[in-house]
């Protein structure tokens, strides 16, 4: 298969970038997207040119590093499935491929199709710690969780944290993407311990990194590799309301006393 | 107002946002009084209890707050959502998202200015800040509504904006459930569904006196 690819080139953070033109043929229908980019950068070293950067680490869907805009889709067309899952017989022959970085403000773009999506991590660590008993292995189901819950709690648990939910919002918001994290957690009693804490911690986070508000498009749950339900933002929302309105006052104690 | 968490402002939208959407529904009540044949005397008792019943007038602050509350944190909103990608996709988005949800800024700033040349044509003459036409008391929106919808131009700009409206709404009101946090498997689609319904009987709605002032009033 022939295809014309427009990749957005960019040499560093404060570099002015720009979309470029590469062709590329005699591609296997049955390559992954990336062979397909690997065969394209095989060229352009050959060639003395310079290769295409991009992010990708375990190439089977799980890690979540992979984070190509195909065609205005995080990931591109297929559903359900992160850029390394993605096989050029999605594609027709002698199509063009448009191929750009994540783009929000949050996300800087390092180089090419690199992006810095440290800001999720600055998310998840101001999140905080889950209180665990340390000791003696515990006995199984020592704490009842209810079926349902345990089932919700590891849907969001599936969140790889690739970004593709910040990609795809028109208001590059991470909410379904903290809603899941939230989420995972406030469903299980080990979460609960810290449940009203971590909400506050996390969204005061989310706004200080520069994600944009959640209006509700949806975008997110029909881009997401890993199919995470915006109810899980509903959930958020719910948890932070209530920490706001009910949650119980942090007692300091003087320090005279 | 901006320093308010990204959920909170949300929330308080919301809340404005649903407790307008209660208040179409009893303006509409009143506008759809003009159709009883009686020479606007239903109609004109209506809007004179309107204007004057304690309760109604101090009901009227509250809805000018909440009007002013879901305008200002709509404007916060939407700024800070494009300012969140300050460098657009050479390809846009082409994801599968009701369509309508997009454009809630674009039809909300149309609906500003239906609200803000509504308010010169009624409330402020009312108040008297405007002067009515002639030969119109201040206090008579029956004849007021009668001149301004004998011009088709107007009617026509009147029902385009409840038809913003209504797509507005018809976001809106699943959109406010979901920003509470009232999302479940059991009623979200009913939610949904009576969103729907609610602006499609909205825009009808205010659209009927209108048509009605053009096509069939005193014409029979």
């Amino acid at each position: 298969m022939n295809f014309t690819l427009k990749i957005w080139r960019q040499k560093n953070v404060t570099a002015k970038g720009e979309m470029v033109s590469y062709d590329v043929s005699g591609i296997s229908a049955d390559s992954s997207f990336f062979e397909m980019l690997d065969t394209l950068n095989q060229k352009l070293i050959m060639t003395g040119g310079d290769p295409v950067a991009f992010d990708h680490d375990c190439r089977e869907g799980i890690c979540g590093t992979c984070s190509l805009y195909i065609n205005g889709r995080p990931h591109g067309p297929a559903k359900g499935v992160t850029t390394c899952q993605l096989h050029m017989r999605a594609f027709k022959d002698g199509d063009t491929i448009f191929i750009e970085p994540w783009r929000a403000k949050a996300f800087p773009i390092i180089r090419d199709l690199i992006v810095d999506r440290s800001a999720l991590d600055k998310i998840i660590q101001a999140g905080g710690y889950v209180s665990v008993n340390t000791g003696g292995v515990p006995d199984a189901n020592t704490i009842p969780v209810p079926k349902e819950k345990s089932d919700s709690a590891f849907d969001a648990a599936t969140c790889i944290g690739c970004g593709a939910c910040v990609a795809a919002c028109s208001n590059a918001a991470a909410m379904l993407f903290i809603g899941a994290k939230v989420s995972h957690l406030a469903l299980l009693p080990q979460g609960r311990v810290e449940a009203a804490t971590r909400v506050q911690k996390m969204v005061a986070c989310m706004d200080e990194q520069g994600f944009g508000n959640c209006s509700n498009t949806y975008a997110c749950e029909f881009d997401c590799p890993k199919g995470i339900s915006v109810a899980n933002i509903a959930r958020m929302n719910r948890e932070f309301l209530g920490a706001k309105l009910f949650s119980e006052k942090e007692r300091v104690i003087k320090e005279s006393l | 107002m901006l320093l308010y968490s990204s959920i909170t402002k949300k929330v308080l939208m919301a809340l404005a946002g649903l407790f307008l959407v209660t208040f179409l529904c009893v303006h509409l009540g009143i506008n759809l009084m003009l159709l009883k044949n009686d020479g606007g005397r239903a109609f004109s008792e209506a809007a004179a209890f309107m204007g004057t019943n304690p309760v109604i007038k101090s009901a009227e602050i509250v809805l000018f707050a909440g009007f002013l509350l879901h305008i200002a944190f709509g404007l916060v909103v939407s700024f800070q959502n494009r300012s969140a990608r300050p460098a657009a996709y050479a390809r846009s988005n082409s994801s599968e998202t009701s369509f309508f949800s997009k454009y809630m800024f674009h039809t909300g700033i149309i609906v500003l200015i239906f609200l803000a040349l509504h308010f010169c044509d009624f409330y402020f003459i009312k108040i008297g800040l405007v002067a009515p036409p002639p030969g119109i008391a201040g206090h008579d929106f029956y004849s007021r509504t009668l001149l301004l919808f004998s011009t088709p131009l107007y009617s026509l700009f009147y029902i385009v904006s409840f038809i913003f409206l209504g797509i507005h709404l018809n976001h809106a009101i699943q959109s406010a459930f979901q920003t509470l946090g009232w999302n479940h498997s059991k009623y979200t689609d009913a939610v949904k569904l009576i969103g729907s319904v609610y602006s499609v009987f909205i825009a009808i709605g205010f659209s009927i006196v209108p048509i009605y002032v053009l096509f069939f009033l005193n014409k029979v």
